[in-house]
């Protein structure tokens, strides 16, 4: 493949000023999307594909995606977690056709070649013939026919998974900030508290931007604006891992005080506005986190968001279908050990994210309506300057400079040329 | 009461007109009034199935009082971002599942239609309500009311109450 550089791509930072440009044909190309399976999806990265919580027993399995090719996440009888590709060595059939469930190996419906959780293949019917007839050849080796085994990695209860053989381990691929902000929320057992599925009709690169732009956030969202429940006091930070390819966005409570924050802070933190919630308990919380954190969105390339807003805790799981769309997987949870009151809180507070989210559900529309507005386009590009337009950490919220990060990783991998 | 001694048949017209009632003052977009139709403490809930039957909490939009519901309308109009579109409720009979004294439990089958200003008219959310309906006053007002939605997949997002 030869890539022709983007006319203006090097000159554009002094030519029209400092900023990053991205031709909008990276959003509705399918020879980009094309690429993006190969270099990223099956390529030099780890995408995430569930949480351990999902698969505690021995016989659990999962099924979900890796870009768009199908996989399926277990946990074999000796503990260990293991992903397969979905797809039967026979004749290509998907092997696991449930969401979730539980048993001791997997088995294909077509033909019922069996495979243990690990993948391997362990049985076939008719192997040796029917009474003399048929059969496998002589050389037919069951060790070179089980399922396509990726590597698989765990940092936090947070199970990833790589085609490659050669991408470097997960640690390093997600670099210490990225593993610290696992932890810090994976910081004791979880509880599943259910999965919310939204389908949205842009390019799942649309989404990387959103999650990694705190300059929209109150522009967009306007439901604490409205209530007047904005806390101008509240400071913020975006920063990346050393290959700028995650972001962590997060911001802080004013006060780290123990005592305040356990109130309902409607009552003494709002603004004098037109409207008021008339039942402020959806915004009573408690603190969990000593470090005064209140929101963080950690965005993880390729694939996964975590997300910590007030007391809801859930990953997003980013599965593109084409190049116009992609499905956004949101798995709930607490910890184990949340009591009623707890549970209570995580229950109200989900009204705030997901597809149906008072401060989250307009993100979805903020795709769609990118999407709609550069279908065919060849040339022009978006214009990406907000906070000095180069992948660079912040100390503030009004920066786009973790775009511009998943930008110049996506360069990297992916480039931005097109054969054509 | 509404009435004394309600017959089977009675009930079911009553229960039947109230959801009937519920799905045209969302589809006519008459909202503020939707709230109405609810007791005071009331539970909403829209939540898919996947989730319902795991037993598991995470629901789309979980209210537990009428003025949770008010706040989501007032948020629906002067907060929140979403595309131009109407919902056509489709519900199928209301069926009475129990009745102790004043409250029956029912549950209806519906389908949402949505169309958004292309002009373009799709299945956008079908499921069951699971309802609990409050007959104690003058008119019969929802106790509970659970959207136990089979599609589970929401398109693009979801604003309006189902």
């Amino acid at each position: 493949m030869t890539d022709t550089a983007l006319p203006d791509e090097n000159t554009s930072r002094t030519a029209n000023g400092t900023g990053r440009r991205v031709p909008y044909r990276v959003f509705t190309d399918p020879e980009y999307h094309a690429r993006e399976q190969e270099k990223i999806f099956q390529g030099e990265a780890w995408s995430f594909v569930a949480l351990e919580a999902e698969v505690p027993e021995a016989g659990d399995f999962k099924s979900t995606f890796i870009g768009e090719t199908p996989v399926i996440v277990t946990r074999a009888a000796d503990g260990a977690v293991h992903v397969v590709v979905n797809r039967c060595a026979h004749r290509g059939a998907l092997v696991c056709r449930e969401l979730r469930g539980n048993r001791p190996n997997l088995e294909c419906v077509y033909h019922q070649w069996a495979y243990d959780l690990a993948g391997n293949l362990i049985g076939v019917p008719f192997r040796r013939g029917l009474k003399g007839q048929g059969g496998m050849p002589g050389d037919f080796d069951m060790k070179q026919h089980g399922l396509k085994q990726l590597r698989v990695g765990i940092v936090g209860g947070l199970v990833f998974a790589s085609f490659s053989q050669s991408v470097v381990p997960l640690n390093d691929f997600l670099g210490p900030l990225v593993v610290e902000h696992i932890k810090r929320i994976m910081h004791k057992p979880i509880k599943v508290l259910g999965d919310q599925r939204q389908y949205v009709h842009g390019n799942w690169k649309l989404y990387a931007e959103n999650t990694r732009d705190p300059y929209h956030a109150s522009l967009l969202h306007l439901f604490h604006n409205t209530f007047g429940l904005y806390r101008s006091t509240q400071t913020g930070k975006s920063l990346m891992d050393s290959e700028k390819r995650h972001s962590l966005l997060y911001s802080i409570a004013a006060s780290n005080d123990d005592a305040a924050d356990k109130q309902a802070y409607g009552d003494s933190r709002t603004f004098d506005t037109e409207f008021k919630l008339q039942d402020m308990s959806l915004l009573k919380g408690r603190q969990e986190f000593d470090d005064g954190i209140t929101l963080v969105i950690l965005a993880v390339f390729p694939n996964l968001v975590l997300q910590q807003i007030q007391n809801t805790l859930a990953v997003r799981q980013i599965v593109p279908k084409g190049q116009e769309a992609f499905e956004l997987v949101w798995t709930h949870f607490g910890y184990a050990d949340d009591d009623a009151e707890m549970q209570a809180i995580r229950r109200k507070q989900t009204n705030l994210i997901g597809p149906a989210g008072l401060i989250s559900m307009e993100d979805g529309e903020a795709v769609e309506i990118v999407q709609n507005a550069i279908v065919g386009e060849q040339q022009a590009t978006s214009f990406i300057a907000m906070g000095g337009g180069r992948a660079e950490d912040a100390d503030h919220l009004v920066t786009e400079g973790a775009i511009v990060g998943f930008w110049d990783s996506y360069e990297k991998l992916v480039g931005f040329g097109t054969a054509r | 009461m509404l009435l004394d001694t309600p017959s089977r048949y009675e009930l079911q017209q009553l229960t039947s007109e109230l959801n009937a009632l519920y799905a045209e003052l969302i589809d006519d977009d008459r909202l503020e009034e939707w709230p109405e139709l609810f007791v005071s403490d009331c539970v909403y809930t829209v939540i898919s199935r996947e989730n319902f039957e795991r037993n598991m909490d995470s629901a789309a939009i979980y209210c537990d009082s009428r003025g949770m519901l008010v706040d989501r309308i007032v948020s629906l109009r002067k907060a929140n971002i979403f595309p131009v579109h109407a919902y056509r409720h489709i519900l199928g009979p209301t069926r009475m599942v129990s009745t102790t004294g004043a409250l029956a439990k029912t549950q209806t089958n519906y389908a949402v239609l949505m169309t958004r200003t292309d002009g373009h008219t799709t299945i956008y959310n079908s499921g069951k309500y699971i309802d609990e309906i409050d007959l104690s006053g003058e008119r019969p007002l929802f106790r509970s009311k659970i959207a136990v939605f089979d599609t589970n997949l929401i398109d693009t997002m979801m604003v309006r109450p189902i």
